[in-house]
């Protein structure tokens, strides 16, 4: 096997992974790859088994059936989780959906303390310190205590310290969940970042402008099954219409009883608005032009359009 | 080229030593995973409890101060009430047909209650609150340590807090002359032990925690008690039939059976008895303890 056919390989495949609790499948027969240097997004409402699949790759909890495989840079043989559980996390950086960062420490104590969980040595985890800090924009912040920090500074400061044993892969599980928009930004800097210095990322996420921005690939998981996998581009193409207008005001439910209709290819209604997909918005927004009691918005079909439609409109709330 | 669906079949792994590693780990094949392992299987326990460990001896050295007024001020609360207060009163109690100065006798098996409750609290309270409410188990276990390892740093944790607070209080007792055998130095370790039976047990309870509540029961069901039927506060021979029986194997009457002859200078009456119990009582513990925690962590 040549270098060239080497690097084309997987650094993470997840095989037909399936779990159970009781009578319900949470995660069923699931397969995707990650290549080195590749970032793969998993989105799907609440309840679709994203964290579940995440700590199933951690070897936290235990699958009913299918395999999880790490493939180590520079060796062809498999570790397999459960069994090589530490072996593989010693090669992942985790950020999980809740922090989990030492109240009792300051930003630097917290990194020191977690590359020792690695086995690392103290000379060399405080050599990393530094620039770790500084990657997560917390150098002024070194000797700070947690409670001093913004959610913004918290998560950067838990990418910071997943990024201690150096890792291949980062499994971030809505790693800007909360953030505002100025925090969301810089996290999505700094990922970005990572992805060029050639690390993986497996990323969940419930924002389609993040996916969207960070991801080569997407995964749609939706009750435990993939619904589809591709480039974000690929999916739109694929599944929608390219415009959309979406009409809402008194009257705009009306407009699905009117000739108005047969100009879309489809609708859907969300609350008050009506959403029309078409390949060609010019007769629609004409014939919309001589309503002006209604307010439209024409844009191009988006990755939220292609979530909804895949996953429905109906809100998960049930826990 | 596309990956073989089985790594080590492929000619280039077959004689690298990692493929023999992957399969010698028994990589099950593909839809049959192994079934979760038996949760009573033996600790499984590596160096990684070390680091564990030095995160809470960190977090402490910055609360030591403050931490151990609050573990000492009471036990010497008690002793000084108790042993000069009823002291007083009682003057001197009959151990073993010979008389024994009362504040001798209370303090002998009050150190061994504050061994008790020192671990007691650190294996409930203190690791409830990294286990379940800081989310610090949960971040551990995201780098290459086990749980296993995370359970056996903190019962050692909480039963070397418990040592020192022994070792503080009997300075304490050694300053006010209570006793000055030389054989006090064998207590130290005893102390140990009884740190790590109590921590032991407490992590069973923090095990099936879903609260801090939860740990009152504990305390008021199972400690307290323990504490009256042990021989700390008065004789053992004057409890009832019963209890003289429940009493014979409680793991503080048998810490309490260990220490005190040590204050005395004497050596222990059948101490490999009591060393069999508390040992037993370690074990066992332990062992339960960390079934429990990995029943509590499987999911």
């Amino acid at each position: 096997m040549g270098t060239m056919a080497r690097m084309s390989l997987p650094l993470f495949e997840v095989a037909e992974l399936t779990k159970r609790y009781g009578a319900s499948t949470v995660v069923n027969q699931l397969s995707f790859s990650i290549a080195p240097g590749q970032c793969l997004g998993v989105i799907g409402p609440n309840g679709a088994g994203k964290t579940t699949t995440i700590r199933m790759c951690l070897g936290l909890t235990s699958p009913d059936g299918g395999r999880i495989r790490y493939f180590p840079a520079g060796s062809a043989a498999s570790l397999s989780m459960p069994q090589d559980a530490l072996a593989i996390k010693a090669q992942l950086g985790i950020v999980s959906q809740f922090d989990s960062l030492d109240p009792d420490f300051s930003c630097a104590e917290n990194l020191l303390v977690f590359g020792r969980y690695f086995g690392l040595k103290d000379a060399v985890i405080k050599e990393r310190i530094p620039r770790l800090l500084e990657f997560a924009a917390l150098s002024h912040k070194a000797g700070a205590k947690l409670a001093e920090l913004s959610g913004g500074m918290k998560r950067r400061l838990s990418l910071a310290r997943a990024l201690v044993n150096d890792p291949q892969l980062l499994l971030l599980d809505e790693p800007t969940t909360g953030l505002d928009p100025q925090a969301r930004h810089l996290m999505w800097e700094r990922l970005q970042r990572l992805v060029q210095q050639g690390k993986s990322i497996l990323l969940t996420t419930h924002f389609m402008d993040e996916a969207e921005r960070l991801c080569d690939r997407l995964l749609v998981l939706d009750h435990g099954q993939k619904m589809t996998e591709g480039t974000p581009r690929a999916l739109i193409a694929q599944n929608l219409e390219p415009d959309v207008v979406e009409v809402y005001g008194a009257g705009a439910l009306a407009l699905l009883e009117s000739p108005l209709k047969a100009l879309a290819a489809r609708t859907e209604v969300s609350g008050e608005t009506v959403f029309f997909y078409t390949r060609d918005a010019k007769a629609l927004l004409a014939a919309l032009s001589e309503r002006p009691e209604l307010r439209t918005l024409h844009r191009p079909a988006n990755l939220e359009d292609l979530f909804l439609k895949l996953t429905g409109r109906q809100i998960r709330e049930a826990a | 080229m596309t990956r073989d669906t089985d790594a080590a079949t492929t000619a280039d792994t077959a004689a690298s030593p990692a493929a023999i590693h992957a399969a010698a780990s028994g990589a099950p094949a593909a839809g049959a995973p192994a079934r979760p392992p038996a949760l009573l299987r033996p600790p499984q326990i590596s160096r990684r409890w070390w680091p564990v460990f030095r995160r809470n001896l960190l977090v402490w050295r910055k609360l030591a101060v403050p931490s151990l007024v609050g573990n000492i001020a009471e036990p010497l609360i008690t002793l000084v009430a108790f042993g000069y207060g009823i002291g007083a009163l009682v003057g001197q109690v009959q151990l073993s047909g010979s008389p024994v100065p009362y504040i001798l006798f209370l303090a002998s098996g009050s150190i061994c209650m504050s061994a008790m409750n020192a671990a007691s609290f650190e294996a409930l309270y203190s690791a409830f609150s990294r286990m379940n409410v800081q989310r610090t188990w949960d971040g551990i276990m995201n780098a290459p340590v086990r749980l296993d390892d995370v359970v056996f740093a903190e019962m050692l944790w909480a039963a070397f807090k418990s040592l020192f607070t022994s070792t503080v209080i009997l300075g304490v007792m050694l300053a006010l002359g209570i006793s000055h055998s030389p054989m006090l130095l064998l207590a130290l370790p005893l102390l140990g032990l009884v740190g790590i039976v109590f921590a032991s047990i407490a992590l069973i309870f923090n095990a099936l925690a879903k609260g801090y509540d939860f740990f009152t029961y504990y305390f008021s069901l199972f400690l307290t008690p323990t504490m009256f039927l042990s021989g700390v506060f008065f004789p053992r021979d004057q409890l009832p039939g019963v209890m003289r029986a429940i009493s014979d194997w409680l793991p503080l009457t048998a810490a309490v059976e260990l220490i005190r002859p040590l204050f005395l200078g004497q050596w222990p009456a059948g101490g490999a008895r009591h060393l069999a119990v508390l040992a037993a009582y370690g074990v066992a513990a332990f062992w339960v303890a960390l079934a429990l925690t990995r029943r509590r962590f499987r999911n």
